[in-house]
């Protein structure tokens, strides 16, 4: 059998989830080929050749495919699923966006966001807000798989693949308008290895800057929120993790004024080692938490600086 | 402008699922159920577009129409649907728990009767988490779709859409007809009023059954077994943030 990849880039740089998408490939087969959408993507289309494992990478160019929009990306790929017997990509925006599309398009049910592959048909995947854990078998033909990328390590590097173009879709009912971008110095939330993650106590945006950011930069890691936290309006949508938001599995999680709500447990409890400070003793998220700190982190969080050093 | 809104009786967001000692599933049985959240607020949007609330003109919305696939108790969903403000409702029965591709089947046959000019739904259902349904059904009408609207503008003839991707905001227009998946922060949903609650009693619910649509709703999917996730071994409380830091070097975390 034959795998697809479909990549996630930045437009210049392969994310590492593409890496992790190819090692849930390989546990499929061992031909995996990478599909590159952009523009002006070349260099990305280079990178994926060298990820360890890819057969060959085809390179699609266009504006619609650009900004991702489903509706190309469907018209891309449908050309070329007869030659695999499953479409793999991150479970990210951009995947969940379109896989499905693509699902429907092959008459073939999709199987979101897996954490595991037990074989070539049968895969894990976490259901209610990751309180289950689900493993079903496909009976169709060709599957459309969007792979949970903290569940998988990346793929080395090492590769020496070919690629070639392939034709580009179009999106002829929908345009894109505009986009807005949270710009960041700061590592990626989902690739970071340490997320210092404020809540709703924090009080007010001023507050969750003032309070996150030297924390962050000391230790060199992402920024996260609860919902409520975002739904407050102290940090963008984008911070979000939880069911609803991102999923991250960094080594270190510090969760600061949290109180561990489901919604939000989904989308971190698989990290390493987690941290809770919370002047809440019975906060739920010290049910999960490695090390707490029943403390107000208006005097935790400056000590704990001082402590780092 | 005709405006359908698919809901879903899932078990309520702030039950913690508990998964059958025999791995079947999880229990439902005597679990409090209610709308999917994501839901809710598709509702909400679609009353606003009728009401003319926010940046919507009076009478965007000329017509909403809820619908959901499921059991008899799936009724009350409806009801609740109609009392935020929905006009009437469509319940197709089905004792199965139907797969994405399954209720995108169905809702499209439901589509091709009802021709709405936008179908307005939830990004994903808190029970099942598969974020699909509405992609499918955009694919299978040939639609354009906007998943993880933010923000709803109607806009001669199109739907222009913050969506709510990873690193930030992204605006598409998609011409109507549309299908346009909600994310949480779109709106606050409405709770709706006794009376309205009442006067939701009078409003007409259709009953349908999945044979009536003439769909191949076959599982794709084989469910061989539900386990809970590895549970985390029980962590200890620190003193002070200086004993934290001790601990986290330890850890080799730091």
């Amino acid at each position: 059998m034959a795998v697809l990849v479909i990549a996630d880039h930045d437009g210049s740089v392969v994310r590492d989830t593409t890496h992790k998408t190819v090692t849930a490939a390989l546990a499929l087969s061992s031909d995996v080929d990478v599909l590159v959408l952009g523009k002006g993507a070349k260099a990305v289309a280079d990178a994926a050749a060298k990820i360890a494992g890819v057969r060959k990478v085809l390179l699609a160019e266009g504006d619609a495919v650009a900004h991702g929009l489903a509706e190309a990306v469907e018209a891309t790929v449908l050309p070329l699923a007869a030659g695999y017997d499953a479409i793999l990509t991150p479970a990210n925006t951009d995947g969940k966006n379109f896989a499905p599309r693509i699902a429907a398009k092959l008459d073939t049910a999709p199987i979101s966001d897996i954490v595991e592959v037990v074989s070539a048909d049968t895969f894990v995947r976490p259901i209610y807000a990751g309180n289950a854990l689900e493993t079903v078998q496909s009976a169709d033909a060709k599957k459309v798989i969007t792979v949970r990328p903290t569940a998988f390590v990346a793929a080395a590097e090492g590769g020496s693949a070919s690629v070639e173009s392939v034709a580009a879709g179009e999106a002829p009912k929908t345009a894109f308008v505009s986009e807005e971008m949270v710009k960041s110095d700061r590592p990626e939330l989902g690739a970071a290895k340490i997320i210092v993650s404020g809540g709703r106590a924090l009080g007010s945006a001023e507050e969750f800057h003032a309070v996150m950011e030297p924390l962050a930069d000391k230790l060199g890691a992402a920024i996260g929120a609860s919902r409520a936290a975002v739904d407050a309006g102290y940090a963008p949508n984008d911070y979000q993790v939880g069911q609803t938001g991102k999923v991250v599995a960094p080594a270190l999680y510090i969760a600061i004024g949290i109180s561990g709500a489901i919604q939000h447990l989904a989308g971190m409890k698989d990290s390493k080692v987690i941290v809770a400070i919370n002047k809440d003793a019975d906060a739920p998220i010290f049910q999960i938490a490695d090390y707490g700190l029943v403390a107000d982190y208006k005097t935790a969080v400056p000590e704990l600086m001082a402590a780092l050093g | 402008m005709k405006v359908l809104v698919p809901v879903k009786r899932v078990i309520d967001s702030n039950v913690k699922a508990r998964v059958k000692a025999d791995q079947t599933g999880v229990d439902l049985a005597n679990v409090k159920m209610s709308m999917n959240p994501f839901d809710e607020i598709a509702v909400e949007e679609a009353v606003r577009l009728k009401e003319g609330k926010e940046h919507h003109a009076a009478g965007t919305a000329t017509e909403i129409v809820v619908v959901s696939i499921g059991v008899t108790q799936a009724q009350e969903t409806l009801r609740t649907a109609l009392a935020m403000g929905a006009d009437r409702g469509i319940l197709v029965q089905s004792d199965a728990d139907l797969e994405p591709l399954a209720v995108a089947k169905l809702l499209k046959a439901v589509v091709d009767e009802e021709k709405p000019d936008l179908v307005l739904l939830g990004k994903q259902s808190i029970d099942g988490d598969n974020n699909a349904v509405g992609q499918m059904l955009a694919a299978l009408l040939d639609w354009p779709q906007a998943t993880f609207a933010g923000k709803l503008v109607i806009d001669g003839g199109k739907a222009v859409v913050t969506r709510e991707v990873d690193g930030g905001l992204q605006t598409v227009a998609a011409t109507l007809p549309a299908v346009v998946s909600v994310d949480l922060r779109l709106n606050t949903p409405r709770y709706a009023s006794l009376p309205n609650i009442m006067k939701a009693k009078k409003k007409e619910i259709a009953m349908k059954a999945v044979a009536d649509y003439g769909v191949d709703v076959a599982d794709r999917l084989k469910v061989l077994k539900v386990t809970e996730p590895p549970k985390r071994s029980a962590g200890v409380k620190v003193a002070d943030a200086a004993e934290l830091v001790s601990k986290l070097k330890s850890a080799g975390v730091l």
